[in-house]
């Protein structure tokens, strides 16, 4: 449980395949950010056939709204949200080649299927660690909905961004996992 | 009589949300080393050493704990000997969240209207719970309160019939379905008693007590004790992950109520507790 496994961004179907809930990852590259409000405006643009602002193909999705930068910094503190926000959202992506979603809390069912068909997975960070997670993104980019303030679509990069598998392609929950292996009888 | 100016007011609680938000409570991290110790998954101890070393990331350079840098509610004891002068109460508290959240670098994440969404831009307004007690002093509280947190909260009306037990069970639910959602371990705040409004106001304020404190009398606190033994049986963890520390702490507040009702609140705070109390 101590080894890390090294992910870099964009992923294909056979790394995210191999992951299995528990792995504990470093990730390094791209991250894209959204929470609620610029989820609502992504899928609204794809029922309307507009293109988006970045190709989600490959690409890892990060449930966050950081606080404003300190000067010289590139980000304030940084963690997830809670995910199941963005459930109904999540499967048009996945659908659309996104190989996986940052967050924290539960998925799902919906979520779930669409990751097994479509081969994502989903990674929780540790929430509440928003000022440690932060020293891991090196640059960030305002891509889109820059109106929206701490909601809108980062592109940040990172350098071993900490997380673990909850969910893989096979159907391993680590939350349930985790659960029956330390739950007592009352 | 005593006047207190509300520039004072303003300036006070400018300070406590940065405080709040940057520097964690001492009764939090002892909390959370006890926790770390207690802790069998090692998953787990590793979840609550990260939270310490992030505690300490944030009292040392000064940043925000959590990026959630919540929703400012202020919890005002006035004495009623005290006169205020210079201004509106409300206004000078909002004024002070404004300029807190603003020099803080601190997130703004109210939206004006719960239908259209749009951010105000200023994390105000605060809620604004304001006490007329006996005195010439001014206390006032400040809890950044999350999101995440704060959505897997519940209340109930349940019958007298369904008793303790009933709370018990209602308490315990509430916690298993919210599972890792509410950034466990988390503190959990029960209000029992009082009307519908009245137990889910018991169960904020039941948070703000010091984190693992019990109440004076004995048969809350026996419940706070069973709670807490019961909730951390559902092997949660921390951050859901599975492991024996759920919850760092269960706190009851109770109050008279009425011959048909039991009403019960549970309001779920997550580990990243931010308050802080001035008296002026």
């Amino acid at each position: 449980m101590t080894e890390y496994i090294d992910l870099k961004t964009p992923l294909n179907d056979s790394t995210i395949e191999k992951l299995k809930a528990g792995d504990k990852v470093r990730i390094s590259g791209v991250l894209y950010t959204a929470r609620d409000a610029a989820h609502k405006r992504l899928i609204e643009m794809i029922e309307s056939g507009k293109d988006l602002p970045f190709d989600v193909k490959g690409q890892l999705l990060y449930y966050v709204g950081p606080t404003p930068a300190k000067p010289g910094q590139v980000i304030g503190s940084a963690g997830p949200t809670t995910s199941y926000r963005m459930d109904t959202y999540t499967p048009t992506l996945i659908k659309m080649g996104l190989k996986g979603t940052i967050g924290k809390g539960g998925r799902s069912n919906e979520v779930l299927e669409a990751m097994k068909r479509y081969k994502a997975v989903y990674f929780a960070a540790v929430g509440g660690a928003a000022a440690l997670i932060a020293k891991t993104i090196k640059r960030v980019e305002i891509i889109a909905f820059e109106d929206l303030g701490t909601e809108a679509i980062r592109k940040m990069e990172v350098e071993s961004f900490p997380a673990i598998v909850v969910n893989d392609t096979k159907g391993g929950d680590l939350y349930n996992i985790g659960r029956e292996k330390y739950k007592m009888p009352y | 009589m005593r006047r207190i100016n509300t520039e004072q007011i303003r300036d006070t609680v400018e300070k406590l949300c940065i405080d709040a938000n940057y520097n964690l409570g001492d009764d939090l991290i002892t909390s959370l080393r006890s926790a770390l110790e207690k802790e069998e998954s090692p998953l787990g101890k590793e979840v609550i050493t990260q939270l310490l070393d992030n505690a300490e990331i944030g009292r040392k350079e000064q940043v925000p704990v959590c990026q959630d840098t919540g929703f400012a509610i202020i919890f005002i004891e006035l004495g009623q000997e005290v006169v205020l002068t210079g201004g509106d109460l409300r206004e000078a508290i909002n004024e002070g969240i404004k300029r807190g959240y603003k020099n803080g670098l601190l997130r703004k994440s109210i939206v004006k209207n719960p239908l259209d969404r749009i951010n105000t831009g200023d994390n105000t307004p605060a809620v604004i719970h304001t006490d007329i007690v006996p005195g010439d002093k001014l206390k006032i509280t400040f809890d950044a309160k999350g999101g995440g947190c704060e959505n897997m909260s519940r209340s109930a009306m349940l019958t007298p019939a369904q008793g303790r037990e009933g709370v018990i069970n209602f308490v315990v639910e509430t916690v298993k379905s919210a599972g890792a959602n509410p950034c466990p371990p988390i503190i959990v705040g029960v209000g029992i008693g009082g009307t519908f409004d009245y137990s889910t106001l018991l169960a904020k304020k039941a948070i703000l007590r010091p984190v693992g404190s019990n109440n004076n009398d004995k048969t809350i606190a026996d419940l706070e004790i069973e709670l807490l033994e019961k909730i951390n049986r559902l092997g949660i963890g921390p951050q859901g992950l599975g492991g024996r520390i759920t919850a760092l702490a269960v706190q009851v507040e109770a109050f008279p109520c009425h011959i048909a009702s039991l009403p019960v609140a549970v309001n779920i705070e997550c580990h990243s507790h931010r308050t802080k109390t001035v008296v002026i």
